[in-house]
């Protein structure tokens, strides 16, 4: 490299390194740096300056380095899957008692609803003794590396505003998602593949939309990437029509041999910069097409994830998902729909539809568990597995219906994890003989927030953003980390 | 360049770097903490370690209020000490000494108490000791000199002072040696005058003070730009779109000294001035084509939208462009396009979700246009003081909702449609329209002349006799048999209907047999009755029935129907189903009172029957299974023998009703409505009508296409205003009256608190901070960073300006002009007679043309923007201007100006927004259907200011060049540089075809060869001439390219042509696909989307 590039290309580097580090001064005290988090040979590459994605450092030591949330929109229910109830189930048929039902808003149920306890059988699984719905086996036979939370609740009922409060810590639209505030946070740790990224599968975007990985107010380079199983994977990731890769990296020689001519008569870093994103661009257009090749995986993987090539499931997002966090993607956002068994039918109800939810997602969810731990990649990621409310004690019976379903709940839910800072094999918070109320360890969404934020060494009341003359967090105003269950 | 310091006792692990004050006045807090990693890499040794500066109201204050002003308070002052006052912290206490003594924590009381090892004398006393961490701060607070904002001692901010015009300060000759200045050779007379003197003023007041501090900085300006480089600049400034290569050519050859001037008179009276000043203040005013919100529905605004373009191309001055965008209803005699305006505030978001409580969300939008209004005219976050009192500066949560009141009087509330709206017409539109509405008149006289004629009577006579006919002539059966399938009870009444008791299964099947006597049967019609004191129809728990299928068989042969008409179906329920047993089935949804009538359901026999003798008819009435115990409950069966079996479907119940009453015992207002109604069917008045309806027709049309525009309009009674605790909806405590912050210039009481008067009083010439904010957020589009850095904020939180001096100037020029319209004239003739200005006028107060005009003839935006390696290091972000400004276009920037290279632009001003091409599938939105419907013809490349905004899901492109969703307020963009900015640039199929347009405008060129089509090419992307070697390398990959595509035609046509399709010229296809190439890597040029 010539001389003036190269001090150039270090002039580059301080003012990008100081408008990254500038771009975060809420950053609080605390900051210790650890080199050996850092994988940030980003700074030493000739050529190559920092930018607002490169990985940056977080306030402690962390415990996760990337996490995968496996969202189950429309929330499943946790009294058949997560929350045993004995005692409910001798009451089913009884007239819920006054005291719980009324004053009480609810989406559907009018009247005195029934109770009604759990509609398929629990068992106990791994060496830890788990109690786990019969529905989910797989993920029973990794129990011993599940952390259970049976204490979630959440202020909203309904499923836009409680999927939004969930991932942004606002039941309304406009904040930035956990993933952006985590990519804000920490960058990515990908040469070549966006740093947070969504999968949908169920059929249908979940309520929430486009708000559960959007920025907000944080630079929208931080928004989730959604890998569309439509089109191009990533949008205009493919060359156009007629042009082969080979005349594109002919085209993208001649850009960068004129944008080099036009760096050296101005001057100014921000070409440089330009430079090295048009070829993070050109790797992004084979890795993408690379990552999304999950039909070459050897034939014991997929068999273990039960996967479809061709198809949009929840099991090739599943793999799809491992691919990306062993490529360095930060934050992968996995939404599966279906979840929402009131009972009206036979399409939402607790016998026919739950368990075909359970099976469309069980045996991959498992798979993500034992695929990551054998490749050692367990330990530093967080697995987060839930709906974004509970499901009621009660049967819904809306119009009538003889279809059994419940009704959505906020008091109490159930969600698990595994991985990255937990605890294994352990069973947190209790809800109430009826599982109406949580009775032990209450956990509001924004402790998961926090919580989640602490696993990757981020102080959830440090990682903020000053916009329109307030800082702002993921948390809001409130949030504790849930020690109980750190590992 | 880089200043270190020692590092402090207790916070080694902390480090930060800050430029050299003395180099450039850096903004103190600009600190940073370090990585271990940084001392791995010798490169960034220079960072070394340093201290933290710490931020008293940020990190100390709060460690005082929860751990020690509980005892050291308002309440109590143990020891003589208190912590909530900044004067009792320094002065001694019941000791003696002080708590804290500035630079001395060793010494000071507060610091030896928190870290003593006895346990008697620590302090806090209860709870836990203080963590190291804030030790650690308090040490490094009192060491640093225990700075404490604010407080008893606290001046007025800047901000809040009035900009008194500054002296324009001369500078050194030294200075304007070799610059742009000197060069250009047109230093003002005085300079010229005052060679002798040690100082010259600069022809520019912008200039003087920007080189009074590069002088003071010991930098010298840049030279001027290339003439080609500064014509594009300017153009992309002005009108946000590139200049084509006639206009580079006639500047570059323009020699006079008004030839700059020329150009830019010329683009501020462009249409398309208004285009692109309009971009920044829809990000402000959160514009956008849809509700927001989870529904995020589709509205009409763009009438608003189009105002803005228009005023501003108007320029309108800035205090009206405000009072009229605020208030413009309550202006005299306000005019249609005054109200439009007042569509500013009706950008807020509208909540259509279901179940919504409308009020709360029409509280959300009055916060929203609290916080919108200081934002984009004051500058300042009074957003905080919504929850609290603000932190930082002096607005108090009270004055917040004092605010608030005078907005609080809208007739606006979250309605679904968006009321009020007011139609916009255009020009003639009024006219129109009135003509239409005569011509209706006149259709309405002929039909009801018509209608007056004494045929239509009687021909309504006979029409009223066949009708009854159908209506009343049934005979009822008188059921034999009837049994139900399911176990329920039936029993005959004394009335002949059944009726069902007992078990309720949940899909009886009812079967009745009855005896039908000779003669002629034409149908068969079903009767629900009310049943038990409830009256209801149907078994189902709601009261409802739902009966899938009515099968008759007589003896044997079994019946078919031909049609059904009932005198009611519920919705999706008709009761045409019942012939089949398809479908839903028949109901009635009788779940509430009202609806608990009885009901017909009317069966035409397929074909009649002519009975010899009395026969028995079977009838099955079948239930379905979809509703649980749906069943009917009581009914009653009739055949008839007329041929107009049950009523017309078009005669509803009400008249049905009318038709059964004897004609003197109907009321005057029940004739006239049955004779409206055979009016509307009657055969003979069919040519009138028709006329009628198509009059109504096109009037209906032309109205509805008049577009719409939410306005506010005042409510006649006004609201009461509460302060909410908080900030949230629920908890209302006071009242509050409508007042301004007493901070700032005093609210004229002698005035109504209206809105009006509120927004004279945000443009009045005593606000210290709507011009400042203004003229910083002008100078922000045109430099890429403000005087102030943060637009947004200029309260105490914000960063202080780089240039106040200047930001004064340009405030108080910009609302009292000194300079005149003709820059050039002025500069000749200055000094030297008076009689020359006369042909120059005066600026107008508040011109934002002349603003920008002011900015953009100062030799400081005219300088090259090169940066030299000194610059980049000592001032990486300009903020000092010793350079031109170099920056990222924004997202439609960069749209518009490949459609103008290309050639594909379309010109078209204002109207609807339109929606070019975007990928499949982004519209995915549970409870909304909309779609993106792509524009055809010339709307496909509109100005990307046009393109369709969907709060939840704004254009891909937008997206990644950093446009906000247009939720809230935004008046600054990131300048992200990131890949995925890249891949759009390089394959969105837009791009795309304007990179096939190029290649079609280049080989277009018959006479050129290559190379000179090469310039041309290069020329029209980038307005300069290229270099030899630039020149070199494209044409090495024009013909790579031309080698490649010549052996692959296929690939070449798809190229060149998948989406322009095929080109008329005759040009070899392998060249267009070459130039393709070629141009695709034009447009992805870092040069290319910057304006440099």
């Amino acid at each position: 490299m010539n001389p003036f590039l190269h001090e150039l290309n270090q002039q580059s580097l301080l003012a990008s390194t100081r408008r990254q580090f500038l771009g975060r001064t809420a950053f609080g005290i605390g900051g210790l740096a650890l080199a050996s988090l850092l994988n940030d040979n980003a700074f030493a590459l000739e050529g190559a300056p920092a930018n607002s994605m490169a990985p940056k450092t977080p306030h402690f030591a962390p415990k996760a380095k990337r996490a995968i949330y496996i969202h189950m929109a429309g929330s499943p229910s946790q009294l058949e899957l997560f929350d045993p109830k004995p005692k409910l189930a001798e009451l089913t048929g009884k007239p819920c008692p006054d005291s719980l039902y009324k004053k009480e808003r609810f989406a559907f149920i009018k009247g005195v609803p029934k109770m009604l306890g759990a509609t398929h059988k629990f068992q106990q699984y791994g060496k830890c003794g788990m109690e786990l719905g019969e529905l989910i086996p797989h993920i029973g036979s990794v129990a011993d590396e599940i952390c259970l939370v049976r204490s979630m609740h959440t202020d909203q009922f309904n499923h836009a505003p409680a999927q939004i409060f969930l991932f942004t810590g606002s039941p309304r639209q406009g904040r930035p998602g956990m993933g952006s505030w985590l990519t804000y946070g920490l960058g990515s740790e990908s040469q070549d593949l966006p740093g947070f990224v969504v999968l949908v599968s169920g059929g249908k975007t979940p309520d929430g939309g486009a708000s559960l990985w959007g920025s907000g107010f944080l630079p929208t380079i931080y928004q989730g990437v959604q890998c569309r199983s439509q089109g191009d994977p990533v949008l205009y990731v493919s060359n156009p029509p007629g042009m082969s890769g080979e005349v594109r990296r002919q085209s993208l020689d001649a850009l960068r041999d004129l944008n080099q001519m036009q760096l050296r008569q101005v001057g100014d870093p921000e070409t440089l910069t330009r430079i090295s994103q048009y070829e993070l661009a050109y790797r992004m257009q084979s890795s993408v097409p690379e990552l999304m090749e999950i039909a070459k995986e050897p034939d014991s993987v997929k068999e273990m994830y039960g996967i479809e090539p061709g198809k949009v499931s929840f099991a090739n997002n599943c793999l799809l998902a491992r691919r990306l966090l062993e490529r360095g993607t930060r934050f992968v956002q996995l939404f599966h729909w279906g979840w929402d068994s009131h009972g009206t039918n036979s399409g939402d109800d607790l016998m026919t539809s739950l368990p075909a939810r359970c099976k469309e997602t069980d045996r991959a969810s498992a798979a993500l568990v034992k695929d990551l731990k054998q490749r050692g990649m367990l330990d530093d990621t967080l697995i987060i597995w839930g709906g974004e409310f509970g499901r009621t004690p009660m049967n819904e019976e809306r119009n009538g219906s003889k279809m059994l379903g419940r009704d959505h709940h906020p008091h109490c839910f159930s969600i698990w994890m595994a991985g990255g800072g937990v605890k294994k094999g352990f069973t947190f918070g209790e809800t109430d003989e009826l599982g109406y109320h949580v009775v032990k360890d209450r956990v509001h969404i924004h402790d998961l927030q926090a919580t989640l934020l602490h696993c990757f060494g981020l102080d959830h009341t440090k990682l903020t953003h000053r916009f329109q003359g307030r800082d702002f967090r993921l948390t809001d105003v409130h949030g504790e980390v849930v020690k109980g269950i750190l590992a | 360049m880089l200043h270190v310091e020692p590092g402090l006792g207790a916070l080694k692990h902390v480090s930060r770097f800050r430029l050299n004050a003395s180099a450039l006045q850096w903004r103190p807090n600009y600190h940073m903490y370090l990585r271990a990693w940084v001392i791995a890499f010798p490169l960034f040794a220079a960072f070394a370690l340093g201290a933290e500066t710490i931020d008293f109201k940020k990190q100390v204050q709060p460690i005082l209020e929860q751990r020690c002003i509980e005892c050291h308070g308002e309440k109590k002052q143990k020891s003589g000490i208190r912590f909530d006052r900044k004067s009792s912290v320094f002065k001694p206490g019941d000791s003696g000494k002080p708590a804290v003594i500035p630079g001395k924590s060793s010494d000071s009381l507060l610091l030896q108490r928190v870290i003593t090892s006895n346990d008697d004398e620590v302090m806090p006393p209860k709870g836990d000791r203080l963590t190291e961490q804030q030790v650690g701060t308090l040490r490094a607070w009192i060491d640093q000199g225990a700075n404490w904002p604010g407080g008893e001692d606290e001046k007025v901010h800047w901000a809040y002072v009035k900009p008194i015009r500054p002296a324009v300060p001369g500078v050194s000759k030294s200075v304007i040696n070799e610059s742009v200045i000197s060069r250009k050779a047109n230093l003002s007379p005085r300079a010229r005058e005052s060679k002798t003197a040690s100082l010259v003023t600069p022809r520019h007041p912008i200039d003087a003070f920007v080189l009074a501090r590069l002088q003071k900085e010991k930098l010298k300006p840049s030279p001027s730009a290339e003439r080609a480089t500064l014509l594009r600049r300017v153009s992309l400034d002005l009108i946000g779109l590139p200049p084509t290569i006639e206009e580079v050519e006639l500047f570059e050859n323009d020699k006079s000294p008004r030839a700059l001037e020329a150009v830019v008179d010329r683009l501020l009276a462009s249409p398309h001035f208004g285009e692109r000043w309009a971009r920044p203040w829809l990000d402000g005013a959160r514009f956008a084509d849809t509700q927001g919100y989870e529904k995020d529905a589709k509205r009409s605004q763009w009438p608003w939208r189009d105002w803005v373009i228009k005023a501003l191309n108007a320029d309108m001055p800035f205090d009206e462009f405000t009072i009229e965008q605020l208030a413009g209803d309550l202006l005299p005699d306000a005019t249609q396009e005054q109200k439009v305006a007042t569509g500013f505030h009706r950008n807020t978001m509208t909540n259509t979700e279901g179940g919504t409580d409308d009020e709360e969300f029409r509280y959300e939008a009055l916060i929203d246009r609290v916080n919108t209004t200081w934002q984009v005219w004051m500058g300042s976050t009074m957003a905080c003081a919504q929850c609290h009192n603000h932190k930082y500066d002096p607005f108090s949560a009270k004055e917040y909702y004092q605010f608030m009141a005078f907005l609080n009087n809208t007739a606006d509330a979250d309605k679904d449609d968006e009321r009020p709206t007011i139609k916009v017409f255009g020009t003639g539109q009024e006219q129109h329209l009135a003509e239409l509405k005569d011509k209706t008149k006149v259709a309405q006289r002929e039909f009801s002349d018509a209608a007056a004629k004494p045929e239509i009577a009687s021909a309504q006579t006979e029409w009223e006799r066949r009708t009854v006919e159908a209506l009343t002539n049934w005979i009822t059966l008188d059921p034999t048999n009837f049994v139900s399938s399911g176990g329920a009870t039936l029993t005959k009444t004394a009335s002949m209907s059944i009726e069902a008791s007992g078990t309720n299964s949940s899909n009886d099947t009812y079967t009745v047999v009855a005896r039908v006597g000779a003669g002629k049967v034409t149908g068969l019609r079903l009767e629900v009755l009310e049943s038990g004191a409830k009256k209801v129809l149907g078994r189902h728990e709601n009261g409802s029935f739902v009966l899938r299928q009515v099968e008759a068989s007589l003896d044997d042969r079994s019946l078919t129907f031909a049609d059904a008409t009932a005198d009611y179906s519920q919705k999706n329920y008709s009761v045409t189903n019942l012939l089949s047993g398809k479908g839903n089935g028949w109901a009635v949804d009788a779940s509430d009172n009202s609806r608990r009538v009885r009901r017909s359901a009317y069966l035409k026999l397929s074909e009649p029957l002519e009975l010899k003798e009395p026969a028995a008819l079977t009838v099955k009435l079948t239930h379905t299974d979809k509703n649980v115990g749906a069943n009917l409950a009581r009914f009653r069966l009739y055949v008839t023998s007329v041929e107009q079996v049950g009523p017309p479907s078009s005669l509803s119940n009400d008249l049905r009703e009318v038709l059964l009453l004897a004609a003197n015992k109907r009321g005057n207002k029940q004739v006239a409505k049955l004779k409206e109604h055979f009016e509307s069917i009657a055969p003979e008045l069919k040519p009138v009508r028709d006329a009628l309806v198509s009059a109504k027709k096109v009037e209906k049309g032309f109205y509805d296409s008049i577009p719409s525009s939410a306005v506010m309009q005042a409510v006649e009674k006004p609201r009461e205003t509460y302060l909410h605790l908080r900030g949230a909806y629920l908890t209302k405590s006071e009242v509050v009256n409508p007042a301004t912050p007493a901070v700032l210039h005093p609210f004229r009481t002698n005035e109504p608190a209206t809105r009006l008067t509120l927004a004279r009083w945000i443009v009045s010439t005593n606000n210290p901070l709507t011009a400042r904010v203004t003229v910083n957020r002008v100078w922000e589009q045109i430099f890429g960073r403000g005087i102030v850095e943060t637009v947004e904020e200029f309260g105490k939180q914000g960063e202080p300006p780089s240039h106040p001096e200047l930001l004064d100037w340009l405030a108080c020029e910009f609302m009292e002009p000194t300079l005149r319209n003709d820059e050039a004239r002025m500069t000749r003739d200055q000094g030297n007679s008076a009689l020359d200005v006369r042909h120059s006028s005066l600026r107008q107060p508040w011109s934002f043309k002349s603003l920008v005009k002011t900015i953009v003839m100062s030799s400081t935006y005219q300088q090259s923007s090169r940066v030299s390696p000194e610059l980049a290091a000592r001032d990486p972000d300009n903020r000092l201007m010793a350079r031109g400004p170099r920056v990222r276009l924004e997202g439609e920037m960069i749209r518009d100006q490949a459609l103008t290279v290309s050639g594909l632009l379309s010109h078209k001003l204002g109207g609807p927004s339109v929606m070019p091409p975007q990928p499949e599938g982004l519209w995915q939105v549970v409870y909304n259907g909309e779609k993106w419907e792509t524009s055809k013809g010339e709307d496909k490349y509109r100005r990307g200011l046009y393109t369709f905004w969907r709060r939840t899901t704004p254009h891909p492109m937008m997206v990644s060049f950093d446009a906000p969703s247009r939720e809230y307020c935004v008046l600054k963009r990131n300048r992200s540089n990131t890949p995925l900015q890249s891949l759009n640039l390089l394959n969105d199929p837009a791009f795309v075809e304007c990179a096939q347009a190029l290649a079609r405008k280049v080989t277009a060129k018959k006479d050129c060869d290559s190379r000179q089509r090469m310039e041309f090419l290069f020329r029209t992307c980038l307005s300069r001439t290229p270099t030899v070697a630039e020149l070199d390398r494209l044409t090495n990959l024009f013909e790579q390219q031309l080698a490649n595509y010549r052996s692959d035609a296929k690939a070449a046509e798809k190229l060149a042509m998948s989406e322009l399709g095929k080109s008329t010229d005759e040009t070899d296809v392998a060249e267009l696909a070459a130039w393709t190439v070629v141009a695709n890597v034009l447009l992805n040029l870092d040069e290319m989307i910057t304006k440099g």
